[in-house]
């Protein structure tokens, strides 16, 4: 029984077949209607998240499945204090696969351990959103023809971004990447991944806190949420949390072709003056995300 | 300083000067109620100084446990006043329940019958990770 818990877990030859099966979806969108009649996915999500949960049963329904779950933890056993293993044992019994989100790290792999059916993190804390990491492999590849050869741009809270750690893990399996690092210096990214990631896969990176200065090199620009969330400390998340705001005058000197994505929801890191240039990607990476998730689905089935 | 030979039981030896503590704390050698031996910074050829201990009873010793706090260190097993194997110990490539996950964001926080697991994820800098939260161990 295979889980996805981690876009690590995913070999470069798999991802490029989810990538071939996602972009075949959007071809073929009529082939792949039916393909999972007779199954359901069940959203285990002990946390509030718009995005995901539905994308998740869109791309479910899409493929002419059906979807049960619950939408936050007051609404399941564990507000009676059930065990993450004992609920994915129960819902194992009724679902064909669970995609789940818990502010636990850890939690979907605990999961996965006892369900008994495959098991998909759809975000555990600040940890790991694989199916993130996916629908932004998806959006680099539909813009830019592929991996290698790219300089891609990392920033604002680069330290408990857990979007940010996975793409660059996953982006460090390609060819002649280039990673530039812009973020305050209190939300750098952690040195564990500087080193585990960065310097063990040769990759060549730059830090630095001027985003301006970093643009006109860029082919990818990443931007993240300053998450209040993750932060322990209130005053700290106000302080940083308008460290970096992408508006048009900081766009003057990008490449024509520069790709602007953002994991969403945003609050004010990037203007709403820059939704209609043709560089912003972000909504198209909520698309993506969706063929990804019928992708993957659909491999972790074993329908395809 | 002389400790006395046992009979049946084990004696880790080699173990690196100072540890000797953490690894008596970790194996839970005060709970035993059989004679034990601590003994800090004795004079060894090999290593200068080292600690040593010794345990009179024939009881299981989890060699994971020496393994993550000294690898390196050898365990003799003694029955009837002879050594009958002498073994190595290598750092386990998985730890359960010798050390907790410190992560507040760790499911291992609020699940108590979880067993914290971790595994070496770097064994050249002897690198333990929470397999749940990949939360690094404090050597």
């Amino acid at each position: 029984m295979r889980s996805i818990i981690d876009v690590r877990d995913l070999s470069i030859e798999e991802i490029d077949e989810l990538i071939r099966i996602a972009c075949d979806i959007i071809d073929n969108p009529g082939k792949y209607s039916e393909m999972c009649h007779g199954k359901k996915l069940a959203t285990l999500f002990f946390e509030p998240s718009t995005r995901t949960r539905l994308s998740f049963e869109a791309a479910m329904y899409e493929l002419g499945g059906n979807v049960l779950g619950f939408s936050e933890a007051q609404s399941s056993s564990a507000a009676k204090g059930e065990s993450v293993a004992d609920t994915a044992r129960t819902v194992g019994c009724y679902a064909d696969i669970i995609a789940m989100r818990h502010p636990k790290e850890g939690a979907p792999y605990v999961a996965s351990l006892h369900a008994g059916i495959p098991v998909i993190n759809a975000g555990d804390g600040g940890h790991n959103h694989p199916t993130q990491t996916l629908a932004d492999l998806l959006t680099i590849y539909r813009e830019k023809g592929g991996f290698s050869g790219l300089t891609v741009g990392f920033c604002g809270d680069l330290k408990f971004g857990r979007t940010v750690h996975s793409l660059i893990n996953a982006l460090a399996r390609y060819e002649d990447i280039k990673i530039v690092l812009i973020s305050p210096e209190e939300l750098k990214l952690p040195s564990y991944v500087k080193r585990d990631v960065l310097k063990k896969n040769k990759i060549p990176y730059v830090q630095t806190t001027d985003l301006e200065d970093a643009i006109p090199q860029l082919d990818i620009l990443y931007m993240t949420r300053v998450q209040r969330e993750r932060f322990f400390n209130e005053e700290d998340y106000l302080r940083l949390k308008d460290s970096y705001i992408l508006d048009p005058k900081k766009l003057v000197n990008a490449k024509e072709d520069l790709c602007i994505m953002h994991p969403l929801p945003r609050v004010n890191e990037i203007s709403v003056a820059i939704d209609e240039d043709p560089r912003a990607c972000y909504f198209k990476q909520v698309l993506n995300g969706k063929y990804m998730r019928m992708a993957l689905m659909l491999k972790l089935l074993e329908i395809l | 300083m002389r400790v006395d030979a046992i009979q049946n039981g084990i004696v880790i030896d080699h173990i690196t000067a100072g540890r000797g503590m953490q690894l008596y704390e970790l194996l839970g050698l005060g709970e035993l109620e059989c004679p034990v031996a601590l003994m800090m910074h004795a004079v060894s050829g090999k290593m200068g100084s080292k600690d040593i201990i010794k345990i009179d009873a024939d009881i299981p010793v989890d060699l994971d446990v020496i393994g993550y706090v000294d690898p390196g260190a050898t365990v003799n097993f003694i029955r009837d006043g002879k050594l009958i194997e002498k073994r190595r110990i290598e750092m386990p490539k998985m730890l359960t329940n010798v050390i907790r996950c410190r992560n507040p964001r760790c499911i291992t926080s609020v699940e108590q019958e979880l067993d914290h697991v971790f595994r070496l994820t770097d064994e050249e800098n002897k690198v333990y990770r929470c397999i749940y939260c990949e939360t690094k161990a404090k050597v």
